[in-house]
């Protein structure tokens, strides 16, 4: 093995050709070092959605979609009916394939050449609008079978709790309010216990992007709340995407709005510079 | 109780299982007694006929168990856990086949009967080395596990699921009997192998011989009662339980799917070879029959009728349905596949949860009263 080392060392690529090796390269002092699966966000933006196409039989999904997403922002996604919402988180998350177009995870990570789990993994979370949690298992056992950690069978079988491991669920339940209901059947839980017990899940996997569609669907106000303070909460840590219908929900937690029509963005601003924009007013009451 | 004294670490929270186990070890203890030491003029004596039929309930409700943890625990409907059983029998029977040496019929000491009646002149490859018991007795594990793993490897890649996979299991287990039917696979065709005479050097007749049988039957069951409760209690246990309930949604969390239901597969497909090994010595005989699609169909409907997804519902559900069986078979025998077709159909539309469920409702209830 000693020898095998050696040789790997002498012929490591900046050892044979001296001008790669740190110093000597012109332009490495320009360079930063990046790590490989790692997300690079040394620009400030985490995702990139440039020029993004995608049709369907000829219908246009998405048309020339552009969407950049800082690091840690909080941001809300509307639009009508048939505006793209759906289709452009399929593009993330490599559900489905742009036909043109670049989608960028920080600098480096190219989604477009991912499949759902490889995505999973990079680190973007989709929340799905039905909420689909295992009903059998207790909500501290849903966030146990989430966790970020060695999932082949093996592991499983001898596999027990570390310390840090609880302390990471222990920090989740109270995140998403549910630490009372630890040992409670997920299908006993309400449609907003789901729903949170669900983005609770998504966050046991660390992820720097969280995907949410339409959360509130179907919440009691008091449970609305609830949600948005979760959200907000999530914001710094996380960048979070919001696709969501009801208005008084957006209102209540967005700083940036981003309006869809038609496969590709409207309008982009504050809540109140979008509710003034004509064009927005127009595709929303057309008038 | 007495279970929950010995295993208290894994029956801590199985109540009915450690009720259940607390039996088993008491007749475990009390049918020898009874058997060997209470004279036969007594009425406490237990014939060794009934010991020989309890061991047999005791291999079933191994089998049930076996079916329990693919069907109740992953999802899985296997109508075809029968041709493990029979494959694992059949490994044993060639075994005791072996035992017989010069005692047969044509006294041939290298060729057991019905090879001589076809006037075979030697043994097949494949028969040789089951005069070693230890050979015979890894054969009893590998050959069910062989194909479990080949088949669901198959099968769980392709994402062959539900109805599906239940129809070619049953396809599995009807070609093979086929295949054991004919005389030219050298397993003894339509008659099977049977015949025995001793197993390990003791006369399989001796009453001693059947109680040593009906105990390692017992603790089979214990063993892999409390081996299933181990594997269904730990993290892998849960993520089967996901699977069951959101396959789609366990994968995407990163779970390799398709290697769980494989493992759990070829567990279930090993204990269901064990129970079959432990049946063949008692009740003296193993043919094609077993591969029967009907048995397989009746093994479901044990573990519908015990409560799937317990572990002790299987073996209450294969017990008493056994028992049943042979009293109604004996009694009334036009009544019996009647009688087991409106039980079935009872507990699906009354009792999703089998007769287990019953009582866990009933002492629900009773704590909600207390409460």
């Amino acid at each position: 093995m000693k020898a095998l080392d050696n040789l790997r060392e002498t012929m490591r690529r900046d050892k044979v050709f001296d001008f790669v090796a740190e110093g000597h390269y012109p332009l490495s002092s320009f360079r930063h070092t990046v790590t490989t699966g790692e997300i690079d966000v040394s620009h400030g933006t985490i995702l990139y959605v440039e020029n993004v196409n995608v049709s369907f039989d000829g219908f246009k999904a998405l048309n020339d979609l552009n969407l950049y997403i800082q690091d840690g922002e909080l941001r809300c996604i509307i639009g009508p009916n048939g505006a793209g919402k759906t289709t452009m988180m399929d593009v993330i998350t490599g559900k489905t394939r742009p036909d043109t177009g670049r989608v960028y995870l920080g600098q480096s990570i190219d989604l477009t050449r991912m499949n759902e789990t490889e995505v999973a993994e990079a680190g973007v979370g989709r929340k799905f609008q039905k909420p689909t949690v295992f009903p059998e298992h207790t909500v501290f056992q849903n966030l146990e079978l989430a966790m970020k950690t060695e999932k082949s069978a093996w592991s499983s079988l001898l596999a027990s709790l570390s310390a840090e491991q609880l302390d990471r669920i222990d920090e989740v339940m109270l995140q998403i309010g549910l630490k009372e209901q630890y040992a409670m059947s997920a299908k006993l839980l309400s449609h907003g216990q789901k729903q949170w017990l669900e983005i609770g899940m998504l966050l046991m996997h660390d992820p720097r992007v969280l995907l949410v569609d339409e959360p509130v669907a179907g919440m009691t106000h008091q449970e609305m709340d609830r949600t948005a303070e979760l959200l907000t909460q999530l914001a710094g840590k996380h960048s979070v995407v919001v696709v969501e219908h009801d208005m008084d929900f957006v209102r209540s937690i967005a700083k940036t709005v981003t309006v869809l029509h038609e496969g590709s963005v409207l309008a982009e601003g504050s809540m109140d510079d979008v509710q003034n924009d004509d064009r927005v007013r127009e595709v929303y009451l057309g008038s | 109780m007495l279970g929950r004294l010995l295993f208290n670490k894994l029956l801590h929270d199985d109540k009915g299982g450690d009720r259940m186990l607390t039996v088993l070890l008491a007749v475990m203890v009390l049918v020898p007694v009874l058997n060997l030491l209470v004279p036969e003029s007594s009425v406490f004596h237990l014939s060794t006929y009934t010991v020989t039929l309890l061991g047999k309930y005791l291999t079933f409700a191994l089998l049930a168990i076996a079916l329990d943890l693919v069907w109740g625990y992953c999802g899985i409907l296997s109508l075809g856990h029968g041709a493990f059983f029979a494959l694992g029998g059949y490994a044993m029977g060639m075994y005791l086949m072996r035992q017989i040496g010069d005692r047969g019929v044509y006294g041939n000491a290298e060729l057991p009967d019905f090879m001589v009646f076809l006037n075979w002149s030697e043994l097949p490859w494949y028969w040789s080395g089951f005069d070693m018991f230890w050979f015979a007795m890894a054969m009893v594990v590998i050959v069910p596990g062989l194909l479990a793993y080949v088949f669901g490897w198959l099968a769980f890649r392709s994402r062959v699921t539900g109805v599906y996979l239940s129809i070619i299991t049953q396809a599995l287990t009807y070609a093979l009997m086929l295949a054991f039917f004919r005389n030219e696979m050298g397993f003894g065709g339509n008659n099977g192998l049977t015949d025995f005479k001793d197993i390990l050097g003791f006369d399989l007749q001796s009453d001693v011989t059947r109680i040593v049988l009906f105990t390692v039957s017992g603790l089979a069951l214990l063993g892999a009662y409390l081996l299933s409760r181990y594997i269904v209690n730990s993290k892998f246990g849960r993520v089967v339980v996901a699977i069951r309930d959101a396959e789609d949604r366990t994968r995407f969390i990163g779970y390799n799917v398709e290697q769980y239901k494989l493992w759990i597969f070829v567990l279930s497909a090993v204990l269901a070879g064990i129970a079959g090994a432990l049946y063949v010595p008692q009740v003296g005989i193993i043919n094609p029959g077993e591969f029967s699609p009907l048995n397989s169909i009746e093994l479901a409907i044990w573990v519908a009728i015990g409560g799937r997804g317990t572990l002790y519902g299987a073996v209450i559900g294969a017990i008493l349905v056994n028992y049943a069986k042979t009293y109604f078979t004996g009694a009334l025998p036009e009544v019996w596949l009647f009688a087991l077709g409106g039980l079935f159909v009872v507990v699906t539309l009354f009792l999703p949860r089998g007769l287990v469920g019953l009582f866990d409702k009933r002492r629900k209830r009773s704590a909600e009263v207390q409460t």
